[in-house]
Order: structure tokens, then sequence, then C-alpha cells
């Protein structure tokens, strides 16, 4: 039978020759990566009584959600974390100087195309930037799975989205996943997987098929898999010896929807509180004042997304009613946004520059809304309090949007590049 | 795990994210009878003290859309929710709930109720009676090995049963 990406990769790791939607399944992940939540994952992992986790090579656990520990309740998890990794001999243990969780796993040699990753976080579906299957649990379930070394799965289903044309200037992976989600809904990958095509895609570096995968979890989706290419491949010489296994999808292998994209017709897009779908084109929201913007996570804080913010602001001042919050999503993408003077523009326009984290994106510190306040940041949720008071809003939009919100202190009607 | 449970209903909308059910602010609390005291609290923040003992939640679609934080389930579960009905559930949330023990029911029946109604499941027949609406809905039954996890009270102790690890 032809087969999906999704299902190829869950038939190897549960040891079948296929399996099927809808089937479920006990697979053997290849990694499993918890942050701060490792935590309460050892909390539970105490509970369940087993002496030595199931191969200490295969947990990554690096510190970012609050970093450094903003309450000494943090400190306490923190140090927690630090003594149960030498406990159990966890070599791939990235404390607070390393930055987000899935930048880290993926910048260094963490995820492999075809494998399959568990993470106790929501956006692990990012790794499909480098054809992984990867998806999101929770603390006990992960407490599990340290246990075992096993999970049960569904096989989800495939929707195919397939991307074709030329992004126009001041257009970005994050506009074209906001479109989509505002096009599938917050529900319209429920339990399924999604895989990218087309030429638009094959164009986009693994940096922005990083924004996509993230951000494809918000439409629900338990995989999100841009398919191994050179451009992936190109992307891992650096990191890793070629002795992976990528899986490709059969040609006629079965799709529950088919969604075909122009991506020339794309315009910058935004969303809206408080839903990740509520998402509108750039125009429609301008002239809303804002009072904070947040450059940086997970979604885009990599190294072409401050470059793009700081070409905005090179040359101009951030707007004296707001606060330009940027965060680069790693270490090694801060040093080198400093080498190629980036940070200075930064700095020159008036942002504040945030140490590699999460902080404000989960309203977690640094950066907490009051209420009535407005922020438009390039993260990934507006949910209602997400940021801080619930009765603040968060809008999303692309760094080059909100670089330029920035500037004029409201969310402009276009940006400088289109 | 009882068959059959009957409560008194909250009746929520659609798409109640896991920042709504458990803001981002508490993450770093261990404890759990902590986390229950701020359930839901984004719906009002005197949510958590309205909650009794055997109440059951009853919302749209996508309950439990968001965040991976299992506390969303946890506080739920320690506020004494009994189950939550919903039209469909957020996949992070299903498998979370699964593991606190927490029964979930897949029936969009949110706009056929107000706060204060009666329901009873009966997981027995897979079914919902709500008698203020003179309505009786069947639903979908969870699968065997899942349904198995909610009854060993979650899935730390169905692992331990696993494992061999109980007295």
């Amino acid at each position: 039978m032809p087969h999906t990406i999704a299902e190829k990769i869950l038939a190897f790791r549960s040891g079948a020759r296929e399996v099927f939607p809808g089937e479920l399944i006990t697979a053997r992940p290849d990694k499993v990566m918890s942050h701060d939540n490792a935590g309460l994952v050892i909390k539970h992992f105490r509970a369940i009584g087993s002496e030595k986790v199931f191969d200490p090579a295969k947990i990554i656990i690096p510190l970012d959600h609050r970093v450094p520990a903003e309450s000494e309740r943090t400190a306490i998890a923190h140090k927690s974390i630090r003594e149960f990794v030498k406990e159990q001999n966890i070599e791939n243990f990235y404390d607070i100087r390393e930055g987000i969780c899935h930048q880290v796993m993926v910048e260094n040699g963490h995820v492999r195309p075809g494998e399959l990753i568990l993470g106790t976080d929501s956006h692990t579906t990012s790794y499909g930037c480098l054809a992984a299957a990867s998806t999101g649990i929770g603390a006990t379930e992960m407490a599990a799975v340290w246990a075992t070394g096993e999970i049960w799965l569904r096989v989800p289903e495939t929707i195919r989205i397939e991307v074709n044309g030329q992004f126009k200037p001041g257009v970005t992976p994050k506009d074209l996943i906001l479109y989509l989600l505002g096009r599938l809904t917050a529900r319209g990958a429920d339990y399924k997987a999604i895989e990218f095509y087309g030429t638009t895609i094959e164009n986009i570096p693994v940096s922005g098929r990083f924004t996509l995968c993230n951000m494809s979890m918000e439409m629900g989706a338990k995989f999100a898999i841009v398919p191994f290419d050179g451009e992936t491949r190109k992307y891992l010489e650096s990191r890793m010896k070629e002795d992976y296994t990528p899986f490709a999808a059969d040609p006629d292998a079965e799709y529950t929807e088919r969604h075909i994209i122009d991506a020339s017709e794309l315009t910058p897009q935004i969303a809206k509180p408080h839903r990740v779908d509520n998402v509108v084109p750039l125009k429609e929201a301008a002239g809303i004042r804002i009072d904070q913007v947040v450059i940086g996570s997970c979604t885009n804080g990599r190294i072409d997304d401050l470059e793009q913010a700081a070409a905005v602001l090179e040359n101009k001042q951030v707007s004296r009613s707001v606060r330009l919050l940027v965060i680069p999503g790693s270490r090694s993408i801060y040093i080198q946004a400093i080498k190629l003077g980036i940070m200075e523009k930064f700095l020159e326009a008036g942002a504040v520059i945030l140490n590699p984290g999460c902080g404000p994106c989960l309203g977690a510190h640094q950066g907490i809304l009051a209420p009535g306040e407005r922020c438009l940041a390039t993260t990934n949720r507006n949910f209602k309090g997400r940021m801080g008071s619930t009765e603040a809003e968060v809008y999303l939009s692309s760094p080059i949007v909100a670089a330029t919100a920035a500037i004029i202190g409201e969310i402009p009607d276009r940006v400088t590049e289109s | 795990m009882e068959k059959i449970i009957s409560g008194r209903v909250w009746v929520l909308g659609e798409d109640i994210d896991t920042d709504v059910i458990y803001p981002g602010k508490y993450l770093p609390i261990l404890d759990p009878v902590e986390m229950a005291k701020h359930a839901l609290e984004g719906v009002s923040p005197d949510f958590p003290a309205r909650l009794e003992t055997g109440d059951i939640i009853v919302a749209g679609m996508g309950f439990g859309c968001g965040s991976s934080r299992e506390q969303a389930a946890t506080c739920l579960k320690m506020a004494g929710v009994a189950a939550v009905v919903a039209g469909s559930f957020a996949r992070i949330f299903f498998r979370n709930a699964v593991n606190q023990g927490l029964p979930l029911v897949q029936a969009d029946i949110a706009d056929k109720l107000k706060d204060g109604d009666i329901l009873t499941i009966d997981f027995n027949r897979n079914m919902i009676d709500y008698p203020a609406a003179a309505g009786e809905v069947e639903f979908p039954p969870l699968a065997d090995s899942v349904m198995a996890i909610i009854e060993a009270g979650g899935l730390i102790p169905a692992v331990r049963q696993r494992l061999g690890l109980t007295e």
C-alpha cells in the first residue's frame, strides 16, 4: 500500500511493516525533549518508581521558559533538573545560557530526518523542518516514556498542502502560516499530520520551514513535515554525518485533504485577539495603537528574522510610546547577530535585547502586559491572558510587520518592502 | 472510575484554550492541590471558587487547544471536575486528561444546556442524559486501551501496574 511520511515513520518506529490512519500503535521514539517542565516530569518519574531512565542518550533537556529563574519556585525546579541529569547521566542538558529548546534541538544535531521525536512542549512539531515526525505530549506521559521507552500513538490522517509561486517582497513564511491558519482554522488539522509541498516550500530555507511546522500546531496538527530535500541536506551537512534515513511519501499516498495555495497572491497577515485563526490582511488591522512589540520566540527568533527586522529599523527610532523587546532564539543566533551588526541596529533604534528564551511569549516573565495594553508579537499565540493580563491584547505578525509597527507605534497598513 | 457520572454542569464556549484553563504564570506550581485553585481562572477570576466536586464541564468544539501543559487537565481533576463533555478535544489535552484519569466525552451539546443543569453520563451504554432539555445522546466510546488508563486512575498507576511496581 502507498503511504504518507507520517505513516512510514510510525511503521518504522513501531516495528510494523505498515500502519494505517486510525490505528493505535506502540512506538519507540528516537529522542525525547523536555524543558523547564522536566521538573514536573521528574516528579512523575519518581512517582512511577523506576530507578533509571530508558536511555539517557535519547533525552535532551534545554532550560528556556523561565531563564534565568524568575522566582524561587523556578530556581528550585531548575536545581532539581540539574541534579537529576547528573544522577541519570543525561549528557544532553543545556543550561539557561543556550536558548529556546526547539532551536537548540535543531541547531545541535538532535533532530534527524525520518526520526520520531516527542517533547513536553506543543511546538515540538517544529522538527518537521528537518523531515522528522515530532509532536508534543504532557509531563506525565513523558515520565512514562522515560520509564518504558514507549508511547501509544494514533496513526494520523495526512493533509497535503502545496504552495507554489514566489512571495512578494515583504511577505514571509510567517504570513503564509498565518494565512493557512485563517483558512484551515485552529481545529483544521486536529489529530492530523500535514505535509508541505510545492515550489515555494522548496525555496524556503530551514529557518522558514521551522516557522511553518512550528505554527502548524496551532491548526491542531500532530505532525507537520517538510519532506527531505537538498535544502535539508545542506542545513545538516555541518551538523552531522549523513547516516540518517529520510522517508518520502509515495506518489499515490492517500491524503484526507489537499490544499493548493498561490504564494504570489499573499500579502502580510495579522492574527487578531484572542484567536490564532482570527487572521486578516495587514491593512484591515492598520492604525491599531501598540504599546509593546516582541520580536523573537521559537516561531521567529532566527537570524533571518532578526536581520529582516533590523533592516526595517536601521537609521530609524522606535516610537517613544512603544517598548520593543528583541529575543534571539539561541546563543548561537545571538553571536551571529552581533557579528553581523544586527544587534547594534536594534540597540541604536531603541530596542531592549533579552537573553535567548521564551519569556514574554507565554507570559512567564520579561514583558508582561498590563490591563488595556496591546502587544504585536512575532510569537505563536494570542490567547486571552497569554502575555499577562486577561484584559490585554496580543496580535501576531511577521518580524517585518512587527519592526514597522515599532517605529510608527501602530499596526502599519503596509511594510516598507512591499 | 464510576461507570455512571451525574453532576451539575458549567457550560463554556468553543476553543477554550489552555491559557484560559490554566494561565502560564502558574506553571511553576508543582502541588496539584494548589493547581486546582486556578482552574479555569481565565474564564473569570471567581470560577475556581464556583467549582464543586462532581461538577461536569460542558463545552463546544476545540476544548483544550494550545499548550501541552498537563496542568490544564490536572487542575480540573483536582478541582473535583467529574468529566469534561465537549464537541471535540485538542489532541494533547485529550491525552493529558486520560493520563490524569479525567473522563472525557465527545458530544456537541453545549448549546442545549445552561449552567446548573444536571447531566448524567453512562459509560456502560455510552449515553448522556440531560433531563432539563429532555435530551439523550449517544457518544463514541473511547478505545479500550485508553479507557483502561482512565480506569486505572491515570497513566502513573497504569504504568506502575505494567512494570510490576505496585505492592
